[in-house]
């Protein structure tokens, strides 16, 4: 591979070139060597400082990165803000301005403002990146996403990928469908009309609202989380109905091709946008996702942290 | 009194469908009708040479966010109105969505003194429809009329309630004011930032859709025609709005609509890199929406342009995009911008009714004194250059605010020196 990386930052995977995004899944089928070596560490980022700035509460993805920087040798330290910086009284430009005095090298940023970590990394020397901005884009979740599939069916290009869920509000999955058209795959939405409207497809992705159509036809399923408790307003009339239109339940699976590989970024819901017989099932690489990760943030902040002066 | 002539311009006075070259004649702070009523010796008179520029009536902007009392960091009248000045703009409606807000006859009257003691440039109130600004109980509106305000609205925030819109139209009819409103349906929009359409999806901003606006523009029809009364349409932006309107006016219903520079100048595309001086509201639309904007404003169904100058502080713009204030400062860029597209590049509409919709449509609308060069009239006069290229540099910018998506723009026409009351207050 010839492509060389040259970005401070990773913000989002609809500024990427397909070969960037290659590049980054290289990097991360190397880094997942060394996950399975027994001594887990590279001397790759020692002496920098890493700040886990989570202004959204996040468990598994801040502690991926934290793992992350662990093994690639960094000083790693969090800041969890459980309010919004204007309801904490200072601005994210000012707490930008605070990070860069203490000479943080990297800055993963998880912030409820889509746009969040481009304000960031216009404003400091420091790698940002971006672990999830609003509805906008979750890169890293993308890239391992990618990676999975990759891993498990040994290419992107030409496989038909099933996004089933909320859509509208979901980061994972504008990302998701930046990358995988990106790499040549075919992406349909599904899921209630009021969370993938038809504006959808001018990104150049298939709507359905029939997944019953849809299952027989798909390389991939990939669920995702039905926020209802984040939703203000009712954008669909109930878990059960949901369950009954969308949710990915033993039956439903029956219609899966039997090499389908059913993916969720997670938390799930068990017994909502899946069951639990088909989370645990062959046909899920949902731990597998988990693990990817690990690699997968690993080999981002390998490359932007090679980059940042 | 001092006396000026104003020589060899092309004068431009929709009102008494003059356009001709020939001398203006100011004495006493008012337009007279010819020289030998100036009754000074040459050597009183100021002479001004006009060659090469449009004399027209000093223009009016109906929709300006003057900040004071309550939030001078971001504007005070006085600098506002130079602003405005600087603009080529002789009178100016304030907003009042100001704190406290101007829901009773007191703060009328304050901002009417303080105006009158700092401002170079007629200001002109308004008054709140609601108490303050809460769309639930009226304000006192036959005492705001007697106060002096030139129309109420609760511009920032529409009345969502139909019922209390009816009556506060019904009211005003009888005090003779004006409505004014911000076509916004809250529920339709919720927490919108952006135009709900393909950017929006996209860039996974809470989208504002066009309907939100075009229920409210509907609403105020059927409201105008029930209450026989005008209710004004501010800051029109999207292709339904635009048709509602010329159906309704082609009724003879009380209906009119007024446009921004920025939702013809700008789509919703600019708001890509999350750059918050792209966000106002209601947001920069798509180009179909912005195509019918300027079919409306060619055909006469938008008739009134204003800036919706709406000042904020760097510190209050520079944060996460749906965390920050909407507005952009226009006072400065609009007339620059609306010569450089409506007449020059888009060949929309002439000279003639660019200046008519500044200032006949506004005086007509608000029942106001101004936007005329008729003799006996206040002397408010603005100079054009219309050819003149200049590049906006909102450093030089009058305004105490800098938040103009404008910056580094190259446009065709400006103001060149604004007259008010027979008084240069500002020049080029």
């Amino acid at each position: 591979m010839t492509t060389r990386w040259t970005r401070k930052d990773l913000l989002g995977l609809r500024e990427l070139t397909a070969d960037e995004i290659n590049l980054v899944l290289e990097t991360t089928n190397a880094f997942k060597q060394v996950g399975r070596r027994e001594i887990k560490k590279v001397p790759a980022l020692r002496g920098k400082t890493l700040i886990n700035f989570f202004v959204e509460p996040s468990t598994r993805t801040r502690t991926s990165f934290e793992l992350a920087a662990f093994r690639l040798s960094a000083d790693v330290i969090n800041i969890a803000a459980t309010t919004s910086s204007l309801t904490k009284g200072e601005t994210l430009k000012d707490t930008a301005r605070n990070l860069e005095a203490l000479h943080a090298d990297i800055i993963v940023l998880r912030h409820s403002s889509a746009g969040a970590p481009q304000f960031l990394a216009n404003r400091l020397q420091a790698s940002v990146i971006n672990a999830g901005d609003g509805a906008h884009e979750h890169p890293t979740q993308a890239l391992l996403d990618l990676y999975t599939i990759r891993e498990h069916r040994g290419k992107i290009a030409g496989l038909h990928v099933a996004i089933i869920g909320d859509i509208l509000f979901s980061r994972v999955a504008r990302s998701n469908i930046f990358g995988l058209l990106k790499l040549g795959a075919r992406v349909t939405l599904v899921g209630p009309s009021t969370l993938v409207p038809r504006e959808f497809e001018k990104l150049g992705v298939e709507v359905s609202y029939h997944i019953d159509e849809v299952l027989p036809k798909v390389d991939v399923v990939n669920l995702l989380r039905i926020q209802h408790e984040r939703q203000r307003r009712e954008y669909f009339p109930g878990l059960g109905e949901y369950i009954r239109l969308f949710g990915l339940t033993k039956q439903r699976a029956k219609l899966l091709k039997p090499d389908c590989l059913v993916m969720h970024p997670g938390p799930i819901n068990r017994g909502v946008e899946i069951d639990s017989e088909v989370a645990d099932g062959l046909q899920s690489v949902i731990l597998d996702q988990v693990t990817n990760g690990l690699a997968t943030r690993m080999a981002v902040l390998y490359l932007c942290g090679g980059i940042a002066a | 009194m001092s006396a000026t002539t104003i020589r060899n311009g092309r004068v431009i006075d929709p009102a008494n469908k003059r356009d001709e070259i020939a001398d203006v004649y100011i004495a006493g702070g008012k337009i007279v009708s010819s020289e030998s009523e100036i009754g000074k010796s040459k050597s009183e008179i100021e002479e001004i040479d006009a060659r090469g520029l449009i004399v027209a009536p000093g223009l009016v902007d109906l929709h300006v966010h003057l900040r004071e009392p309550g939030f001078s960091h971001k504007e005070t009248i006085e600098s506002g109105a130079r602003a405005a000045a600087a603009g080529g703009f002789t009178t100016i409606v304030c907003m009042p969505n100001t704190a406290p807000v101007p829901d009773n006859p007191g703060t009328i009257a304050w901002i009417k003194q303080r105006a009158s003691t700092i401002s170079r440039v007629n200001v002109l109130p308004t008054g709140a429809i609601s108490k303050n600004l809460a769309g639930e109980e009226l304000a006192p509106i036959g005492s705001l009329a007697q106060a002096g305000v030139v129309a109420i609205t609760d511009d920032g925030h529409c009345i969502q309630n139909h019922e209390v819109m009816r009556r506060a139209v019904e009211y005003a009819r009888m005090v003779g004011l004006p409505v004014l409103d911000h076509c916004q349906d809250y529920d339709l929009v919720g927490n919108g930032v952006v135009h709900e359409g393909y950017w929006s999806t996209l860039l996974g901003l809470p989208g504002w859709p066009a309907a939100g606006e075009e229920v409210i523009v509907m609403r105020n029809i059927l409201l105008a025609e029930l209450c026989d009364h005008h209710i004004h349409c501010q800051h029109i932006s999207t292709a339904g709005s635009v048709r509602l309107i010329r159906e309704a006016r082609a009724r003879g219903v009380k209906i009119s609509g007024e446009v921004c520079p920025h939702h013809i100048a700008l789509t919703d595309d600019a708001i890509q890199n999350f750059d918050t001086n792209y966000k106002m509201n209601p947001p920069l639309r798509s180009q179909n929406h912005v195509d019918a904007l300027l079919e409306g404003i060619a055909d006469g169904t938008l008739s009134i342009l204003c800036s919706d100058h709406a000042p904020h502080a760097g510190f209050e713009k520079e944060v996460e995009f749906d965390a920050a204030p909407f507005g952009i400062i226009g006072l400065e860029t609009e007339l620059g911008i609306f010569l450089d597209l409506l007449v020059h590049k888009h060949r929309i509409i002439d000279l003639a009714r660019l200046i008519e919709m500044y200032t006949v449509e506004p005086s007509r609308l608000l029942k106001i004194d101004a936007g005329t060069l008729s003799a006996g009239a206040r002397a408010d006069v603005t100079l054009i250059d219309p050819e003149m290229e200049w590049t906006v540099d909102v450093n030089q910018f009058h305004s105490a605010s800098r938040n103009s998506p404008f910056d580094g723009w190259q446009l065709k026409g400006r103001a060149v020196r604004t007259i008010v009351r027979g008084k240069t207050v500002w020049v080029k």
